[in-house]
């Protein structure tokens, strides 16, 4: 059994290195743990943001996604998104948004934890936070969808405005507006935190498969 | 053979006035240098010369741009206030003073403008004040400067002060005077805007009383009013506010002193003869009657210590408004006199507070008096006193220059480069002239001297420049206030336009260009006032869903989003309805008639712009509802039958479907419903 377990945390770095040799061991511990600040970090900062630009609006509108929370014109929007028949944008992921500052939480606590297990366990601890960018636009992506294909077909402009699947990123066209939806600084945070931990894992792995080899 | 000779002489005058065009060009006429052949050939096509061409480009806002300065005018007979962009001269607005006006919803139910209007009073037979005269716009001040924070105005015709909020540009508070019948030397701020002056014009006996003309000497009074402005609560507060008596002359325009004469005021006067008028009884009509002597008396008054006296309560209560009394102004040392010429018109500080400038009206020049001198003169005292016992000052000891101008100098403002600006009403001018003392260095021409004078059209009024009457001016624009515009615009019957017009003044010197002309019409505007634009911060929208723009507070009683309902409680109706594009909510309003109905609508609105209006027309109901704002009126639902309620500021693709039914149920078949 606890051999077992020992297999899994998998091998400590050998005592009395040299600096140079110590170093191979540090690096992994290093890129885990800027990617596991990244993601925490990411938090405080918008993921995605969509542009309403239209003649009557000079600053344009626009709305700024957190991981747990939506900023910027969203009353404005919501008033425009009712000739539509779309529902208020505060009734999109509630779920998602709820919990989502303690399953990013959970993801940063993951990947620290790899920073301790030299085997391949480590991988399967960082899966969910390389998965997550992907989940982020995976939901956005079903959200825009569900919400853009039912719109209520007794909405004032429901004859002229077909339902819709706005574009995640890049631009459309609704009714005047032409839309610009753009990745945010959170997300290509989370996006540089999943290349940091595969580099990180990489390392440790060239680190750590040696000793495991050698039989220690 | 006569068309012929016809023809042949057209085409000579044809020709000589084409050769006089293009006298005082270039020959190769309106070419400007530099400029592309389309431009030239626009200016050819437009008869436009190359000074045109440079006015036009000195005025030209393009489309988005916004101006350098505000002008607020007073609206004359309109009751109301300009708003004027320069230099585009531009109308942006007209805020509703002491007129109801619809579009701004002013007085046409709204319970919050209905009580504004109703501070300023009832007419003879009990009827609501519906207009004002207003005359002298002034913005409050901090340290002497211009602080964009509130505007005051006057109504001469009914001796009232209006309180303007620079937040929303809307009317917060009217107060009519107890104890004056007209008002002209109003509104005039001290420069931290603690006291609000209102010079009345036309003496009256005190209280209001009746008294025969024939007492004219003994029972009738001039009077000068000086409201205490509370900024935190911005409203005038009249029970910190004083006046005093003064003799039955009519005095006219005021200013506050600033810098070294803070804390003084001056005021001139006219009618020192106390005509009584009655020409049709032989006597000389007021215009001669009071135009006999050669010295009218300025009022010198010391505003510091007549707070004093005032907050002391040395004070007779007149219509339970305390008032200094003239016996207690001269005993207290209040009031001084001074002579000045003829009738005059303006009184206006420098920007340095020491001179004061009376311009003659019917004396061509302007007088110009030594502030240090009048103190000296107090000091030393005097035996001479009118037959009041008001002390006069000797003329020759407080007079520092008089510069001749021309004909009919009415108002004087200043500039950055030591130059004054007056009026001449029967020049059609404005001159500019050098000033003295310390700002005898701030230009070439040598002090106390006429520079130049730009004609103007036609009969200048006010003048203003920008930031002209503060302690400092910015010599960028200046605006004639013209009060015949004659042939300048196209003919719109016997009534015509006021015409302002807008002068370069930035260079010194002769130079001194019109550069547009702005019809105003709908009021002779009087005096003005120019603030550069980053002063005022304006909201964007209310603050906050549920404002009442007369508390400059969330309502908490305001209709909520989600929280929509008809309460009834007996024959009392509360209606708390939403707005938003492109409905009301509710849509359906039944009642019953004879239902006294209190209706409350906000505008749940976050959008610049996303103004509702609201009326029920044959209640002759009309709100705006801008932004957040919360409304309330009330009416008695007195006629039964169907009615429309619509929104009527153009807010969406969907506004004609913005609307509902009020249902007035007639009292008999309600009756019988019941039974």
């Amino acid at each position: 059994m606890s051999n077992q377990i020992e297999k899994i945390i998998g091998p400590r770095a050998p005592r009395g290195l040299e600096d140079h040799e110590r170093r191979q061991f540090h690096l992994p511990n290093i890129l885990l743990g800027i990617a596991a600040i990244l993601l925490l970090a990411s938090m405080f900062f918008p993921y995605w943001k969509m542009t309403l630009k239209a003649p009557q609006y000079p600053g344009g509108l626009s709305i700024e996604v957190y991981v747990n929370r939506m900023t910027g014109d969203v009353r404005e929007i919501d008033g425009l998104n009712h000739y539509i028949g779309m529902r208020p944008l505060g009734e999109a992921a509630e779920l998602e948004r709820a919990v989502s500052l303690v399953a990013v939480a959970i993801l940063v606590l993951l990947v620290l934890a790899a920073i301790f297990i030299h085997s391949p366990w480590a991988l399967l601890l960082a899966v969910p936070a390389i998965l997550w960018p992907f989940i982020f636009i995976g939901d956005m992506y079903y959200w825009m969808r569900h919400f853009g294909l039912n719109l209520d077909p007794t909405a004032p402009l429901s004859s002229s405005i077909k339902p819709f699947v706005p574009p995640i990123l890049g631009s459309g066209m609704v009714g005047q507006f032409e839309t610009v939806a753009t990745f945010q600084i959170g997300l290509w945070m989370a996006f540089l935190a999943v290349a940091l931990i595969l580099a990180g894992l990489f390392y440790q792995r060239r680190a750590y498969k040696p000793l495991v080899e050698s039989g220690q | 053979m006569l068309v012929t000779a016809l023809m042949i002489l057209a085409a000579l005058a044809v020709l000589i006035v084409s050769c006089r065009d293009n006298a005082g060009q270039s020959s190769t006429g309106a070419q400007v240098a530099g400029a592309t052949e389309d431009i030239n050939a626009i200016a050819e096509a437009r008869g436009l010369t190359p000074t045109d061409i440079a006015n036009a480009v000195k005025t030209y806002t393009p489309s988005g741009r916004h101006d350098e300065y505000y002008l607020f005018a007073s609206g004359g007979q309109s009751g109301q206030v300009y708003v004027i962009g320069l230099p585009s001269m531009r109308i942006i607005k007209q805020i509703a003073v002491f007129t109801p006006e619809p579009w701004q919803g002013y007085g046409y139910g709204e319970q919050g403008t209905m009580d504004v209007l109703a501070q300023g009073g009832t007419a003879a037979n009990g009827n609501p004040l519906t207009w004002g005269d207003t005359h002298h716009p002034a913005l409050s001040e901090t340290g002497g400067d211009y602080d964009g924070q509130f505007l005051f105005i006057n109504d001469k015709a009914n001796a009232r002060l209006a309180v303007i909020d620079l937040r929303d540009f809307e009317t917060k508070q009217l107060v009519k005077n107890p104890i004056t019948l007209s008002d002209h030397g109003g509104t005039f701020s001290t420069p931290n805007t603690e006291w609000i002056i209102e010079g009345g014009q036309y003496a009256m006996p005190l209280g209001f009383e009746y008294s025969s003309i024939a007492n004219y000497e003994t029972d009738y009074q001039g009077m000068i009013t000086f409201w205490h402005f509370d900024r935190d609560k911005g409203r005038i507060d009249p029970e910190a506010s004083f006046a005093i008596e003064l003799p039955p002359y009519w005095q006219d325009l005021c200013d506050s002193g600033k810098l070294v004469s803070d804390g003084w005021v001056f005021c001139n006067s006219i009618n020192t003869e106390m005509a009584t008028g009655g020409v049709e009884l032989g006597n000389p009509p007021f215009e001669s009657g009071a135009s006999q002597n050669d010295m009218d008396l300025m009022h010198v008054i010391n505003l510091k210590k007549a707070a004093e006296v005032a907050a002391a309560g040395n004070t007779t209560d007149i219509n339970n408004f305390p008032v200094i009394t003239l016996d207690t102004a001269i005993a207290e040392g209040l009031l001084y006199f001074i002579p000045e010429p003829k009738s005059p018109h303006g009184v206006d500080v420098t920007p340095d507070g020491e001179f004061i400038v009376i311009a003659g009206k019917l004396d061509p020049h302007v007088t110009v008096y030594s502030f240090d001198k009048i103190m000296a003169a107090i000091e030393t005292g005097t035996s001479d006193t009118d037959q009041f016992g008001v002390p006069i000052l000797d003329f020759d000891a407080v007079m520092e220059a008089q510069v001749e101008l021309g004909l009919g100098p009415l108002h004087t403002q200043f500039d950055n480069k030591g130059y004054a600006y007056t009026s001449l009403f029967l020049d059609s001018a404005v001159a500019r002239w050098s000033l003295g003392g310390s700002f005898d260095e701030l230009n070439d021409d040598p002090p106390w001297t006429l520079v130049t004078k730009t004609p103007v059209q036609y009969n200048i009024g006010h003048l203003v420049t920008a930031e002209g009457d503060t302690v400092s001016p910015d010599g960028t624009y200046l605006v004639s206030m013209n009060k015949w515009a004659v042939d300048r615009f196209m003919p719109v019957g016997p009534l015509l336009p006021q015409n302002f017009q807008l002068l370069d003044i930035s260079a010194p010197g002769a130079n001194m260009p019109v550069l547009y002309d702005l019809p105003i019409p709908d009021g002779e505007p009087h005096y003005a006032q120019i603030i550069k634009a980053d002063k005022i911060s304006p909201w964007d929208v209310y603050p906050e869903v549920g404002w009442n723009p007369h508390t400059q507070a969330v309502n908490p009683d305001a209709a909520k989003q989600g929280e929509e309902r008809i309460v009834r409680d007996g024959n009392n109706v509360e209606v708390y309805m939403t707005a938003i594009r492109s409905h009301f909510t509710p849509e359906r309003v039944e009642i019953r008639e004879g239902d006294h109905v209190t209706w409350h609508i906000t505008n749940i609105e976050r959008a610049l712009d996303a103004t509702h209006g609201f009326t029920i027309p044959a209640y002759n109901i009309h709100v705006s509802i801008e932004p957040g704002e919360a409304v309330t009126f009330e009416f008695d639902a007195t006629q039964n039958g169907v009615f429309s309620y619509y929104c009527t500021e153009f807010c969406s693709a969907l506004h004609l479907e913005m609307m509902g039914y009020m249902l007035v149920e007639p009292s008999d078949s309600a009756s019988a419903a019941t039974d």
